[in-house]
């Protein structure tokens, strides 16, 4: 009986289900869109300002790296919207079973990178 | 009568919830704005700048952002918790967050209200 302590669990051995994917993608996401803040408030802010300040914008938008950034936080915004959405109905018990669950974090993953594929297109 | 002393600070429970309205809120506006958005014709710095002059917009936009600031206090102060352990380094992160959100509350009326 002599259990070796502490214990370290194996983190690349563990085999999560789906829905812990979308949860830990859910932390990641909404940790992403945070230290991205203030430059979504600067774009926000440049592009109320003025027209000049607006155009210039534009300009800026065209480069590739700053359109891959803003691509990469669109699906962290849709991600983190659609498993938020996905918690909020689990909190009012509309998931009853664990398969029901389950096929709601596909949904989850399948959705956000859709969307994020869909408006990327349309906005670009 | 058992007059029972609950332990804790208490904040669990109204964080919780506070996460979940300011998300619903959150997810309204977001929806709203994105379907006024898809139908308009043409869009362009007029269209913008209209939709953002008037007062009920304003407020709601700020409405909005403080929803997404506290949110987010509550989301970053979660993933503190359970990643930084030293309690300096995590007292001075948390101090540093609060600081970084109160400067956008700032910012984020000076951009609405044109100041």
């Amino acid at each position: 009986m002599n259990k070796t302590r502490p214990k370290h669990l194996a983190l690349h051995l563990i085999k999560l289900p789906l829905s812990g994917y979308v949860s830990i993608l859910h932390r990641l996401s909404g940790a992403m869109l945070f230290i991205a803040l203030p430059l979504l408030l600067l774009l926000l802010d440049q592009s109320l300002r003025s027209i000049e300040t607006y155009t210039n914008l534009n300009d800026n938008l065209a480069n590739p790296l700053l359109k891959l950034l803003l691509l990469g936080l669109l699906w962290a915004f849709l991600h983190h919207f659609c498993a938020g959405l996905r918690y909020l109905v689990i909190d009012l018990h509309l998931l009853p079973s664990l398969s029901a669950a389950r096929a709601s974090s596909k949904w989850v993953l399948a959705v956000s990178l859709s969307l994020t594929v869909l408006l990327g297109v349309k906005l670009w | 009568m058992v007059n029972r002393v609950v332990t804790g600070a208490h904040y669990g429970l109204r964080d919780w919830l506070a996460q979940r309205v300011t998300a619903a809120v959150m997810a309204v506006y977001v929806l709203a704005l994105a379907v006024y958005l898809l139908m308009q014709p043409g869009f362009g710095y007029d269209t913008w700048v209209y939709l953002f002059s008037g007062n009920v917009m304003r407020t709601f936009s700020m409405l909005f952002l403080l929803s997404l600031f506290y949110h987010a206090w509550i989301g970053v102060r979660d993933i503190v918790m359970d990643y930084v352990k030293p309690a300096g380094i995590r007292l001075l992160i948390h101090v540093l967050v609060i600081l970084a959100l109160i400067l956008y509350v700032i910012w984020s009326v000076q951009i609405l209200w044109g100041l």
